[in-house]
């Protein structure tokens, strides 16, 4: 067994395009879900607003890159809005079923084929990263320290990601511990009480659903750019589900949660697979096949998320105290 | 000195309430809060029907009643957590009807709740805080710029911090409030609702669930409250809290206001005695009845006699 290989493989795909996708996913959604207590579950919407508000504007209709950016965060903002507006005076199971429609709503419509033309239907758009990769500062060329290494392309792909996944992290720092912040955490204990000190509860939840949901966006942006490409499929349910277990792994309410948790995730995630893969192939397991060990895989992390929830509700960084508090 | 104040003010209560009738929806003098035939139904059931009650300024009030009497309900009208089907009601001469629960506390009229909302994961501190209004802090692109709230936050810790110390909370300052117990919270939450700097506090049994060595530290807050100049109306079960520290009583049975008056002759009105303990509860029985019943024990028991034979 190659253990460099398998080694080299995990840690690339820790530090990866799909590690910064899901970390500023997982980040959008700890504003909502970890700091304000909205449940939502339409995460992958969001991404899918900002990869096709920036897909669209360039390759459909030939704007500029920075039109792109702006569509893809303006049309969170109203994604945000519309899914706000009648949910969020609601109880929070609610919002959870109108969001996973919500998002499910999003991607029935980018591959329509009534709209093909816009959205490019099932095959969805491409030529629209020229912009983007045009800004590379890195020469062509592979990068790395050691075995670790990635293309020019994808340098600058993660260079953009991980100070996004940076400013991000900050500005949620920033929000958390100031007043503003402390209105979320209430609003996740108990509206109620918040209501009776004089906040405007819906305003704030709002607001949150907002914040997070450009967050998502961005993470559309990178997903589509690192792929020069976007296909309706991409944004299924489970690209949220995977963004909440990033969430619980990395420790909800923490301001490096979905950073670690989106890291770990990706680097356990190809780390079992490549070593499996790499077991079948010399003999060491000998009975499954190689086809079947991604979807064995896949059941290892629905195990891992129930024993995490299990052993360790809180994720890595999370506050024990916080947990065995609860009076509910 | 500060006893001489205290009896001022009670004494001022006191007499704004002297010459009043003890009918329910009596006018007061210098009425805080005026409530016009307020209406809650829930399908079929009318939970509220209030007909007209005011609120005398700086007194301490009680609403009393039996359980079911819709006391609760009355309040969540009034504090904006529920909406009314008819009705109108005024506070400080603006009109409150269809205002949400957020405006209404910030127009001057704080609520605490029958089952405490202290926020268990925030500290004691954090929980005083979020108490104040208008804060720079709160709005989210202010929040991202310490400099711009941070003078504002020192100047309210200083205040909560007071507050704690008046309410015997400044040890636990930087405990999660979840770790307090059940009177501890009663207290947070009743300084915490000070914090919003109130005219009237509305407090949903303040003594529920408290152990007596607090209540007479809670009943002297609540008592420090008309001081201070704020109204008070409260919801409780506990009668001789009533009769302590209420400078009038509201009795509310079926949702309707039935009875008001002074708390040491209210209990002994008919119309109370009633609505608590069933009409005709202790008129005499008459040598008929007597007789009638006394038959009636005899056939059962014969009859239990003959089934066992």
């Amino acid at each position: 067994m190659d253990w460099n290989l398998i080694f080299t493989r995990a840690i690339e795909a820790g530090i990866g395009t799909e590690a910064v996708i899901y970390a500023l996913a997982a980040i959008g959604l700890n504003i909502h879900f970890g700091y304000t207590g909205l449940l939502n579950f339409g995460q992958a919407g969001f991404v899918a607003v900002g990869a096709y508000g920036l897909a669209t504007m360039i390759a459909t209709f030939g704007l500029p890159f920075w039109v792109g950016v702006l569509t893809g965060i303006a049309g969170a903002v109203v994604f945000a809005l519309l899914l706000g507006i009648p949910t969020l005076r609601l109880r929070a199971d609610y919002l959870a079923i109108v969001t996973i429609a919500a998002a499910e709503i999003v991607r029935l419509v980018v591959r329509s084929i009534a709209l093909q033309g816009t959205f490019g239907g099932t095959d969805g758009l491409e030529a629209f990263s020229d912009g983007f990769y045009s800004m590379n500062p890195y020469g062509p060329g592979e990068y790395g320290i050691g075995p670790i290494g990635f293309d020019n392309r994808t340098m600058w792909v993660l260079t953009v990601g991980w100070v996004l996944v940076a400013v991000f992290c900050v500005l949620v720092y920033l929000a958390m511990n100031s007043p503003w912040g402390r209105v979320l955490k209430a609003i996740r204990e108990d509206e109620d009480a918040v209501r009776s000190l004089g906040k405007n509860v819906f305003s704030y939840k709002m607001q949150a659903l907002v914040f997070g949901g450009v967050v998502g966006a961005f993470a559309g942006f990178l997903f589509a750019l690192s792929r020069a490409a976007t296909q309706p499929d991409l944004f299924s349910t489970e690209l949220t589900f995977y963004a909440y277990t990033v969430l619980i792994l990395g420790g909800a309410a923490r301001v490096l949660g979905p950073v670690i948790g989106a890291a770990l995730f990706w680097l356990l995630l190809i780390l079992v697979k490549t070593g499996m893969e790499e077991a079948v192939n010399h003999q060491v397991i000998t009975f499954i096949s190689v086809n079947q060990v991604g979807a064995i895989n896949y059941m290892l992390v629905g195990l891992g998320l129930v024993l995490l929830l299990i052993f360790r509700p809180q994720g890595i960084l999370g506050d024990k105290r916080e947990i065995a508090l609860d009076a509910r | 000195m500060h006893a001489e104040t205290v009896s001022e003010k009670k004494a001022a209560a006191l007499a704004a309430f002297a010459t009043l009738e003890t009918e329910p929806g009596v006018a007061k003098p210098d009425p805080i809060l005026v409530v016009d035939k307020v209406v809650r139904r829930f399908g079929g059931l009318t939970a509220v029907n209030v007909d007209h009650m005011e609120v005398q300024r700086g007194s301490i009030t009680a609403l009393i009643g039996p359980n079911g009497a819709g006391k609760t309900t009355f309040f969540n009208q009034l504090t904006g957590f529920d909406t009314a089907d008819e009705g109108d009601w005024t506070f400080n001469g603006r009109s409150l009807r269809g205002v949400p629960a957020h405006r209404v506390a910030r127009h001057g009229m704080v609520r605490t709740f029958q089952l405490t909302k202290a926020l268990s994961k925030l500290t004691v501190v954090e929980n005083m805080r979020l108490g104040a209004q208008n804060q720079r802090g709160e709005n989210f692109f202010r929040s991202l710029i310490p400099g711009f709230w941070r003078g504002q936050e020192d100047e309210i810790t200083e205040r909560a911090e007071e507050l704690l110390e008046r309410f015997k909370l400044d040890a636990k300052r930087d405990d999660f409030a979840g770790s307090l117990s059940g009177g501890q919270r009663k207290l947070l939450e009743m300084a915490r609702a000070l914090m919003v700097s109130p005219e009237l506090v509305m407090l949903d049994e303040p003594m529920a669930g408290v152990n007596p060595a607090l209540t007479q530290s809670l009943l002297g807050h609540v008592k420090a409250l008309r001081e201070e100049g704020m109204t008070v109306l409260f919801v409780e079960h506990d009668m001789d809290m009533v009769r302590d520290i209420s400078d009038w009583v509201i009795v509310m049975a079926q949702g309707s206001v039935i009875a008001e008056g002074p708390p040491d002759t209210i209990m002994a009105d008919h119309r109370v005695i009633d609505a608590y303990l069933g009409a005709h509860h202790d008129a005499p029985m008459s040598v008929e009845e007597a007789e009638e019943q006394l038959q009636e024990a005899e056939a059962e028991i014969e009859a239990e006699i003959e089934e066992k034979a």
